[in-house]
């Protein structure tokens, strides 16, 4: 058995989808806003295509679709500082911390794994 | 234990309305508490007034009504998630100058806050999504 730290917040919202092929990523992040705006200390976890919301300079573009990237430009307004991204998956992505448009820490397998535990909630969009 | 749901699936359009309402019934059929049924997403298409099936196909709303009338178990819609998918009771119709209205109770609209506080307030919150 492995020791589990101690709670690093009350919600881990886990953000899986990419921000225009359907709208989970999008109402994932309202989630998490909402939480936040209640007082909840609020994680975000990207894994998979979810990773891709954070590329830089994305636009609104002609989708027809408002896009993610002005909602991740307002956590810092939310206090939502704790961003994580499976490393994998940004490696997979051929991405680096670099091309981001915002700071966050790239979690190993065995830190990924940890995540759920130290959350007292976690959504899954 | 207490349980609640998180419904993010659409009704008909995927297996996830039809496994949460299983999943629910077999919560309860078990001795369990289920705290509630959050619609969000896609899943808030299952608040759907008018849904009318075949016959021979399960009736999704007359689920969720059973569990509200036997168990008393509260179905909350996302009122912004369903709002744009047309999804409105007789309030918001009036509110928006809609003809007709498509959510009733026991449906109740209601915000993301009350998903967060039913997370936090059960045991176990379990997800039916794509």
């Amino acid at each position: 058995m492995t020791d589990v730290p101690p709670y690093h917040g009350d919600l881990l919202v886990i953000l899986r989808h990419g921000p225009h092929g359907s709208s989970l990523l999008r109402e994932g992040l309202d989630a998490a806003l909402v939480a936040a705006a209640f007082g909840r200390d609020v994680s975000l976890l990207f894994m998979g295509e979810g990773i891709s919301a954070l590329v830089r300079d994305q636009q609104v573009g002609p989708l027809g679709q408002k896009g993610t990237a002005a909602t991740l430009q307002m956590l810092e307004m939310y206090d939502i500082d704790r961003l994580l991204v499976d490393g994998e998956g940004l490696a997979g992505l051929g991405l680096a911390p670099r091309d981001l448009m915002l700071p966050v820490e790239v979690l190993d397998s065995s830190a990924m794994a940890v995540q759920p535990k130290v959350h007292r909630l976690v959504l899954t969009f | 234990m207490r349980y609640a749901i998180l419904l993010l699936g659409g009704p008909y359009s995927a297996q996830a309305a039809h496994s949460a309402l299983r999943f629910a019934r077999a919560v309860l059929a078990r001795g369990h508490r289920l705290e509630g049924v959050f619609f969000y997403h896609d899943g808030v298409q299952n608040a759907a007034r008018l849904m009318a099936p075949p016959q021979d196909e399960p009736h999704l709303v007359d689920g969720w009504v059973g569990l509200n009338a036997e168990q008393g178990v509260p179905l909350m819609v996302c009122i912004a998630a369903a709002l744009r998918r047309g999804l409105m009771d007789e309030r918001e119709a009036t509110r928006h100058g809609k003809q007709g209205h498509s959510v009733e109770a026991p449906f109740e609209l209601t915000g993301l806050g009350q998903l967060v506080d039913l997370g936090l307030g059960c045991d176990r919150l379990v997800t039916f999504g794509p």
